[in-house]
Formats: C-alpha cells, structure tokens, sequence
C-alpha cells in the first residue's frame, strides 16, 4: 500500500496479474453475463437482485474512495442514497421526467450536501468524524420523514422511470442493468485512475500523515473536502438509480443501519482496494439472499460472522485473494 | 405558561433517559477507546428484559430490578465473548464487530420474543398525575425517571471521583499499560465498566418501556442522539454527557412543542405546517453543527489524555 512513499507518477501502473485481479476480472465478466442467463433461464428475479447488487456496490466503491484511500471514516453515506432517489421522486412528481434533469440534480445535491456536512465533519477526525457524519444523515433522514407532500414516512412510490428522450429505455430490465454495469466499471476505473493521480496521492498522503503533508505544503482540508464532496455525488448517482430500480423513494433507504451496511460492504471486500466494494457487495448481499431462503432470522448468522471479520480478517476478502495481508488504516485518536 | 413547564419537565425527562445511555457510552469509550453500536442493543433487552420479568412476577419494581441485573449480566458475557479481542483494534473494527452485534440481537429477540412489540404496564400508583406546581400536573411516572436517574447520576458521580474503583477506572482511561503494570487487573476492570454501561442502557430502557412500546429497532434511533450529546458534551466527559443530555433533551421537546407556533406567527399557516416537523428534528443538529463550529472539542472535553 502506502502510495505516498512512492514519487508522484504521470503514468498508470499496469495492472498486476496477482490472483486478485483475476478474480476482480472473472467477476466483471460473470457481473456482464447475468443477463444472458437470465434470458436463457428466464429467471428475471436474478437480473433484478444483481441490478440492486450493481447500484449498491457503486455506493460502496463511493465510500471506499473516502474511507478507504482517504481514511475518512464516514458513518452517513446512505444520506447520499436518499438525496439522490428524492431528487428523482421529488422532480417526477412536480411532473419533470426528463433524466437529463432529474440525474444531474441528483448528483449536484448529493454534492452540496457533502459540501456542506463535509466542511463541518472535516474539521474532527477519528470517532468525532463518524459520529458527526452519522448525526448528520440522521438529520436528513427526519427531514425525509417531515416531507408530507413526498409520502413522509411512507416514501413515495415513483410510477415513471427517468425518461432520456428516446435514447435509453430504462423499462427495458436488461438495458437498465447495462447502464448501471457501465456506471459502475466507469466509476471503478475513473476512481483507480484518480487515486493514483496527484490528487489521489495527497488524499493517501493525508490518510496516512496530515501533519507531514500540510508541513509539506499540502492544504490537506480542501484536498479532503474535494474528495468527500465526490464520494457524495457518486452515492448520489447511485441513488437516483436505485429509484429508478425500485419505483420508490422512502426515508429507511437512508436510516444509518444503511450506511452501517455500506461500510461492512467495504471493509468485507477489502479497504482501499480497486474491486474491494464490488467484491464485499456481490458478497454481502448474495450472502443476505442465500440466507434469508434458509432462515427466517439470517442475522443470527450475519452478525457473528461481521464480529469474526472484525477480528480475524484485516485485509477483507480481497486480501485472501491478493495473497499479501493489507496494512491496516492507521488512525489517529480523536 | 403551564404548558410551557409541562413541556420542559418532559425535555428534562427525555434528557435524563439521554444521560443514562450516553455515560454508558462515552464511559466505555473514554475508558476502552471502543465505538460501541450495539449499546441501543442493551437499552432494547433491558425494554424485553422489564416486560418480561414484570409480566412473570406480576410486579414492575421487581421486574425492573432484575432487568436491570440481567442487562448488567449480558453486558458481562458480552465483552467477555464478544467485545474482548476488539480492544486495542482500530475504530472501523469497532464499528463493523459491533454492528454484527446489532444485527445479532434484533434477530435474537424476534426469534425469542417474536415480531411483535410487547407492553410493559405501569403499577396503578404510578399512572396518576401529581400537583408539582399550582395548576401543574404531571405524570408520577415521569418524575420517578427524573429522580432515578438523577440518584444514577450522583452515584456515578461518587463512585468515579471518590472511591477505589473509580480511581482505577479514571486511570485507566489516562494510561492502561501503567495501571497493567501496577498489578491492578485490568481485563476485569473493563468487563466491569462494560457490564455498567450496559445497565445504564437497560435502565434507560426499562424505563421507557412503559411510556412508548418495547419492539425491535427501539434502541436505534435513540442511539444516535445518544451520539450527538456524547459529541456536544465532549468524548470521555460524564460531566459534559450530562450538560448536554439537559441540553438536547430540552431543545428536542420544546421545538417539537413549539416551533409549529412560532412559525405560524412568521409564516402562512400551510407553510408552518409543512416545515415545523423537519425544522424541529433538525434543531438538535444545527445545535451540534454549532458547538463544532465554535468548540470542536464539545462543551466539557473530557482531560487530555
């Protein structure tokens, strides 16, 4: 790991062929393929649950760019989910449906509302962080309640998916699920090109030592606001397609045991890592699925199994894979 | 006037029950470094626990009591079991352990207790309404829960300034290695003050059972406000937990009592209506967003460790 002892480089290193990235690889290509199985099978309800899986693990590769290469231990990211899912629900039923509207606003407020939290929650570090981050998407989360016009606490059912003028039907289920497939490796690819840029490496930089890259000349905050305000705009792009895949809005997408689930989708990928999130997501809610056909109470088995993750897996799954144990992120006492 | 009273002595109370939850928490984590997510989990059993034990023996003191020994009982099993190998491990581990944990025990007690909610009835003496003041009346209940915790609050109090353990327990929190090494065993120093924390939790709990339903989730929310006083009255700080516990409790009631008012007073009526709700449960945050601003610390931070 720690890129920042490295010299800045201007080019992308070529990817390493360690088991890790085959598998990375392999689960791309299977990902691109669950359509075609679904045709062939007809078993629709897998391309519905591996949409959900792709919307959510773009959420998770948002708050990996900032827990994971930024050390940014962010406890609200679910906030992000419902500020873009209400900006679709809110904007179709004031009788706009236009998605070249409703998406870009949903970015732009996922965006301001990073903004603004984000140069609050900047200011601490360490469990002040999370739990500020926490407070604060709780806070939209009784905001969403109050909003009475927009279904209040029983969420607003969306009967309209964005419309893009005739070019992209998103009604069609398989073309929906492209477009998720190709934000999602758009945004992995964009991510592990802007973590190894000089941006990214001042974001590592200050994960690992703040002091020394401020003592350097780094004004770390702005470089940790930009990178948070990011990780939101994504999120938020991944809520307004998640409203879409779901027709519904409601305040529980952003009740905190959300991001709780964003975070364990994280860290049981693997911290810090490329194809980390998708892997801990794919398995998360695979795992959630698989259970919930056996066991009425599958938390039963989840919960120990997270506290044995916590204890025994530093490195999350990934690092089983890429065959070296990862460091662990430092953090320093509040 | 009177109505305004009413309002702050149900603020006070909320405020108390905020207390009761947050000295557990900034207890364990002054004194363990450990983020705790499963704490709205103890405060949920203690709820369980009461309407359990209440219904068993037929009397609600009794069964207060030993809901209260019984979440001081699963806190111990709990660190010794769970929370133990999380020591000395970052905060993310904390946070994804512990929040296993949560997940843990809302399926627990649906598979005990079941999906739906339970009642924990109040003793007869209890459900009547007392004259505090000329022309204020106020529910006996309520007042118990000011005073028990208030009496909890001293105790704590007196217990970690002027006695033995509390003395271990406040060095333990400045330096672990050194209280290791003076011979004081500090893994039991810890499950204690685990165990502790998790009776205050089903505490606050067991005694909020009767006022709104015991079901599955209840210590979720709660939890997080629990989070803002910690962060208002600063990490660590029992004192600051209490200040602000008052503090948040009191802003919370009042705006939600009369914030609407206000509003209407500015506004149409329609536009009141619409953003009192959202602007009165904002109003704890914007407070917090406040204190970070001016006092990133918290009101009370705890001594410099």
């Amino acid at each position: 790991m720690s890129a920042w002892r490295e010299p800045p480089r201007l080019y992308v290193p070529a990817p390493r062929l360690d088991p890790g990235t085959i598998v990375a690889a392999a689960l791309l290509v299977l990902l691109a393929l669950v359509p075609v199985y679904a045709a062939l099978t007809g078993n629709v309800y897998a391309l519905t649950l591996f949409t959900r899986v792709l919307i959510l693990a773009l959420a998770a590769v948002s708050l990996n760019l900032i827990m994971g290469y930024g050390g940014m231990v962010s406890f609200g990211h679910a906030a992000y989910l419902g500020i873009g899912g209400y900006a679709v629900g809110i904007l179709w039923k004031e009788g706009i449906g236009s998605g070249f509207v409703q998406w870009p606003v949903a970015i732009g407020a996922s965006a301001l509302f990073a903004l603004a939290i984000g140069a609050l929650s900047l200011r601490t570090r360490g469990v002040y962080f999370l739990m500020i981050t926490l407070a604060f998407a709780q806070m939209i989360y009784y905001v969403a309640i109050g909003l009475e016009r927009y279904g209040g606490d029983d969420g607003l059912t969306i009967r309209q998916r964005s419309q893009f003028g005739g070019l992209i039907d998103l009604n069609n289920r398989t073309l929906f699920y492209y477009v998720c497939f190709a934000l999602l490796a758009g945004s992995i690819y964009l991510i592990s090109r802007l973590v190894n840029s000089r941006f990214g490496l001042v974001i590592q930089g200050s994960r690992s030592n703040e002091r020394r890259m401020r003592a350097i000349g780094f004004p770390t905050f702005r470089y940790k606001l930009a990178c948070f305000v990011i990780a939101g705009a994504l999120c938020g792009l991944s809520g307004a397609l998640l409203a879409n895949h779901t027709n519904f809005i409601s305040p529980a997408t952003m009740f905190w045991t959300r991001s709780g689930d964003f975070m364990v989708m994280v860290v049981l990928g693997g911290l810090g890592t490329a194809f980390g999130p998708l892997i801990g997501t794919v398995t998360f809610l695979l795992l959630e699925e698989a259970l919930s056909r056996v066991t009425e109470y599958s938390g039963l088995i989840i919960g120990p199994l997270l506290l044995l993750v916590a204890i025994f897996l530093h490195g999350g799954i990934e690092s089983l894979f890429a065959g070296w144990r990862q460091e662990k992120v430092p953090e320093r006492a509040p | 006037m009177l109505y305004f009273i009413e309002q702050c002595l149900n603020g006070v109370q909320l405020g108390m029950l905020l207390f009761l939850l947050a000295a557990g928490l900034t207890l364990i984590f002054g004194i363990m470094d450990l983020v705790n997510l499963a704490h709205g989990s103890l405060y949920m059993l203690g709820a369980y626990f009461a309407a359990t034990f209440a219904a068993a023996t037929d009397s609600f003191v009794i069964g207060a009591v030993l809901a209260f020994l019984a979440t001081f009982a699963a806190g111990i099993v709990l660190e010794i079991i769970a929370i133990r190998p999380l020591y000395g491990r970052n905060h993310l581990d904390h946070v994804l352990g512990t929040f296993g944990l949560l997940i843990f025990f809302n399926d627990l007690v649906r598979r005990i207790w079941g999906p739906a909610g339970m009642s924990l009835p109040l003793p007869s003496a209890m459900l009547n309404a007392v004259q505090i003041l000329p022309g204020v009346y106020y529910p006996v209940y309520r007042l118990v829960i000011i005073v028990v915790t208030l009496a909890v609050a001293t105790l704590l109090y007196v217990v970690v300034m002027w006695t033995r353990l509390g003395m271990l327990i406040r060095a333990g929190a400045s330096n672990r290695e050194m209280v290791g090494a003076l011979g004081v065993n500090i893994k039991l120093l810890y499950t204690l003050v685990f165990g502790f924390g998790a009776a205050l939790a089903g505490l606050a709990g067991l005694m909020q059972a009767p006022i709104l339903t015991v079901q599955i989730g209840m210590g979720e929310n709660i939890l997080i406000l629990a989070f803002v006083v910690i962060i208002i009255g600063g990490i660590g700080s029992i004192r600051g937990a209490f200040a602000a516990s008052i503090i948040v409790g009191l802003i919370d009631t009042i705006g939600r009592a009369f914030l609407p008012d206000v509003l209407r007073a500015v506004l149409s009526t329609n536009a009141a209506i619409t953003l009192a709700p959202a602007l009165s449960s904002m109003s704890i945050y914007m407070l917090m967003a406040g204190i970070l601003v001016f006092r990133p610390e918290g009101l009370f931070p705890a001594a410099s460790k």
